[in-house]
Parts: structure tokens; sequence; C-alpha cells
């Protein structure tokens, strides 16, 4: 995991793509839809979100191919550790560079796109609690499209149906923050999810790599 | 594991399952055309206009027949999915990818008869329902289990990655259906959706489950004639298999097989050499 992390780190170009490519997403919704604040309001939670699933889907792209290329996937498969564990560790890094800076980032935006208050900060938690999810699921998804022809497009099929749920119960948290009623519901359910997909995706991942180094 | 302790376990062999479809598969037809045609007869013909809808809710008897289906494929291609992952039966994953295009079809028809049969009922073709929005997501788990069999260069390969997508999918499809239920019934009153039309006429109760009937046998017919193709394309130089493509070759196609074999032959033996 600190192997990935001073890898991430070293290419500081690749969270910055990231970032930016998160923030676009956002700022095109204002320029589609007009400056109406109230319209701009009643859309930031689908927004913001929209945004961090589309920006974990393209950054998980690369999470295995560079390993897998250059044979260190191999390495690893065959290190003392077990594979579950690697791959957590591989998508944990990965979160930590890619999925946190846009959580930090998420109130500024919501900001922007009109929120306000306790809004800013279910939108934070929402998203803390899901892009993990987002993350976890994204892996199966690049571990499944290893060395297949088309991976991108591929994995964007097969995971966006997946995301769907995290999908409604974040957005959903942020809306019902807006009308002022009970937001903990999502957000338990939202934790709920994490603490399922993190026992239990790494085992998904693990057998989706196995496949793939076969 | 003997064969005796499992007594399926024999149709895992594809020559037995190759036989075994072949015997099968006229009767599933017979029987779904058969079931198909009185229940499109009762429905149309039988069965009284509903009270609020009109004729247009006849619509409904294949409506609802090939939304049961589509779930029902999609859960059995999974646990053919998770049998290939743990056993490695080769004919498993054949029957998986053999469902896999009659569940697209079958979830697709099921969207398509709920928005022409929503037109005059909710007057629009699509509304985001929590039962719309879940059948559509189930049928990009189709097309994304068709896509990755498809996309492997190895065919064992791809099948193990899509039957382990399967596997996940269908855990995901409660907790999908669920979220998606729930958000719609925190955001929208039910003002589309009446609770419930009247209780349905026993003639209206007979077209239905004819229907479904039909269907199933229909998809089961249908899936079993593409594993029995499937099983052929994998096995192309087995004994059975040579045997099973002769019954039914003319004379010529036979001849031009065996100069094809015999060429190929040879070209391997140059190449070898």
């Amino acid at each position: 995991m600190r192997r990935d992390l001073s890898l991430i780190v070293t290419r500081r170009q690749d969270v910055l793509t990231v970032v930016a490519f998160f923030i676009l997403v956002i700022t095109l919704f204002p320029l589609a839809l007009g400056p109406d604040p109230q319209k701009l309001r009643t859309l930031a939670p689908a927004g913001v979100w929209v945004a961090a699933a589309l920006a974990s889907l393209i950054s998980l792209d690369r999470l295995f191919a560079d390993d897998w290329r250059d044979g260190s996937l191999e390495q690893l498969l065959l290190a003392p550790e077990p594979l579950t564990v690697v791959a957590l560790a591989k998508v944990a890094a990965h979160w930590l560079a890619l999925g946190l800076p846009l959580v930090v980032l998420s109130p500024a935006l919501g900001y922007a796109l009109g929120l306000e208050g306790a809004e800013l900060g279910v939108l934070a938690v929402s998203l803390l609690l899901g892009t993990p999810v987002l993350s976890l699921l994204g892996a199966v998804g690049a571990a499944l499209t290893l060395g297949v022809r088309a991976g991108g497009a591929l994995m964007a099929l097969l995971i966006l149906p997946l995301y769907v749920p995290v999908l409604v119960l974040g957005a959903g948290a942020v809306t019902e923050a807006m009308y002022s009623s009970a937001f903990y519901a999502h957000l338990s359910l939202l934790g709920a999810l994490l603490a399922a997909a993190l026992p239990l995706l790494p085992l998904a991942i693990a057998g989706a790599l196995r496949i793939a180094l076969d | 594991m003997s064969s005796r302790s499992v007594p399926w376990l024999k149709f895992t062999a594809p020559a037995n399952f190759y036989a075994l479809a072949q015997r099968l598969t006229p009767w599933l037809w017979a029987g779904a055309a058969l079931l198909c045609l009185a229940a499109l007869y009762i429905g149309f013909f039988v069965a009284p206009a509903e009270a609020h809808q009109g004729e247009s809710y006849r619509i409904l008897y294949i409506h609802v027949a090939t939304a049961w289906m589509g779930m029902f494929l999609y859960l059995l291609m999974a646990l053919y999915g998770g049998i290939y992952l743990v056993w490695r039966i080769k004919m498993a994953d054949i029957m998986a990818r053999s469902i896999a295009p009659t569940g697209a079809l079958m979830t697709f028809l099921s969207l398509w008869t709920g928005a022409l049969w929503g037109a005059p009922t909710w007057g629009t073709f699509w509304v985001w329902d929590a039962r719309l929005t879940s059948t559509l997501v189930l049928l990009f788990l189709f097309l994304g289990y068709i896509a990755l069999h498809g996309a492997a260069d190895d065919r064992e390969k791809g099948g193990r990655a899509a039957s382990l997508l399967a596997v996940i999918g269908a855990i995901n499809v409660p907790i999908i259906y669920f979220s998606v239920d729930w958000w719609y019934n925190l955001h929208q009153g039910s003002s589309v959706i009446r609770a419930d039309g009247p209780s349905m006429a026993p003639s209206m109760l007979t077209a239905m489950l004819l229907m479904i009937a039909g269907i199933w046998l229909y998809s089961a017919a249908v899936v079993l004639r593409r594993a029995q193709v499937e099983a052929l394309e994998r096995e192309p130089r087995s004994e059975w298999a040579q045997a099973a493509a002769a019954g039914r070759m003319t004379r010529t196609q036979r001849e031009l097989a065996a100069a094809e074999s015999v060429r190929e032959h040879t070209s391997q033996e140059e190449g070898q050499a």
C-alpha cells in the first residue's frame, strides 16, 4: 500500500486530472442549465454525486492495468500476503489519493451550486461513506476487464448499473437534508453498504484478478 | 462424486446434454406454440375488457410473462455462473451464456410492452418508477454479461469473468431494487400508479397463466437450442459432435467438412514439421 501511495504521489498529475475532471463535470451543470440559483440548488446533490461517480469510474480504469502490464501484479499474486488483502490495500491507496480529495472539495462545489450550512456537511459525509463503495465496486470492474479489448467502455457498462444504489442513497441523503427531514436513514444505509462491501468486494476483486492472471 | 449421487450430473457431459436437448426441444417448441396461441386467443377474444383501462390492458399478458421471465432468467444465469465458478463444469457456463441473450430479450420486451401499455394508461411511455428503473438496470446487467463474455480472447477466461459478474450482479439486484423503490417512495406520490385494479376475471387469470407457461417453455426451448450450438462450437473435433452434425448435414456439406478437416490436418502436420 505504501508503494501504491508513493507511486501515486510521484504521479501527481493523475490526481490533478481526476480532480479537474470532477470540477469540470460539476461546472457543466450550471453551463447547461443556466445560472438560475433555485434550479441549480435542486440539482446540486445529483450533480455532485454524478460527477463523483464518473470521476471514480475514469480514475479506476488504470487501477490494475499498469501493474498487470509490467508483471508486478503476478509478483503480488505470489507474495505471502493473501491477494484479498493486497486488493484491499490497493483500493485503499487509490481512494486516499483520488477519492479523498473529492470528498474534501465537495463542500466548496456544493456551495457553488447553492447548498448551504448543514447540507454541505451531509454532502461531504455522504461522499465520505459512498466513494469507498464506488472505489471497491469499480475495482471489481477494473479487475474483470483486465486485458480485455475496449476495457474502458466495457467497464462503464459493467459498473455503472452497480453504482445505482450508492448514487440513490448518497444524492438522496443530501436532498433529504435540503428539506430538513431525516437524512440519517440514508446515511445509515450508505454506511451499511460500506460495511457490507468492505469485507465482501475484496474477495470478488481477488477472484477477478486470479481469473485475469490465469 | 459418482453419477449416481447426483442424477443430473450425467448431463454435464456435452454429449449427453446434446442428446437430451435434442429430445426435449421439439416438445418444448410445440408446448410453447400451443400455450402462447391459447393464451393469446383467450386474452384477446374471450377475456372481457378491463373496466378502467379498456382494451389496452391486453398487452399486459405478454408484459407480465416477460418481466417475470427476465428476472427469473437472471437468477438462473447467476446460479449457473456460480456453479461454473465453483465446480468448473463447462456445461454450466454454456447454459449461462445461452440464457443471457434470451434474458436480455425478455427484459427488453417487458420494458417495451410496458411502454406501450403506459402510453394510453399513464399518458406517457416512460416514468422513472422504481420497477421500470430497476428493470432497465437489469437489462444493462444482461448486456454487460454478454459484452464481457464476448470481449475476452480466451473463451474460458471470459466465461469465468462473466460468471463472477453475474454472481455479483445477483447479489446486487435486490439492493438495487430496494434502493430504487425507496427513492421512488420518498420523492413521488403514487399519483401515477393505481394501487390495484378490480380483481381479475377468471378468464384473464387463465390467459395470464397460460402465457407465463408458454413464455417459460419458449425460453427453455431457445436456451437449450442455443446451448446445443454452443456445445458443438466448443468441441468441434469430438466424436459426438461429428456424429451429431453428420446427422443433420446434407451430403455436400458433409463432403466439404471432410475435405476441410483433411486440409486442416495436413496443415497442422506441416506446422509441426
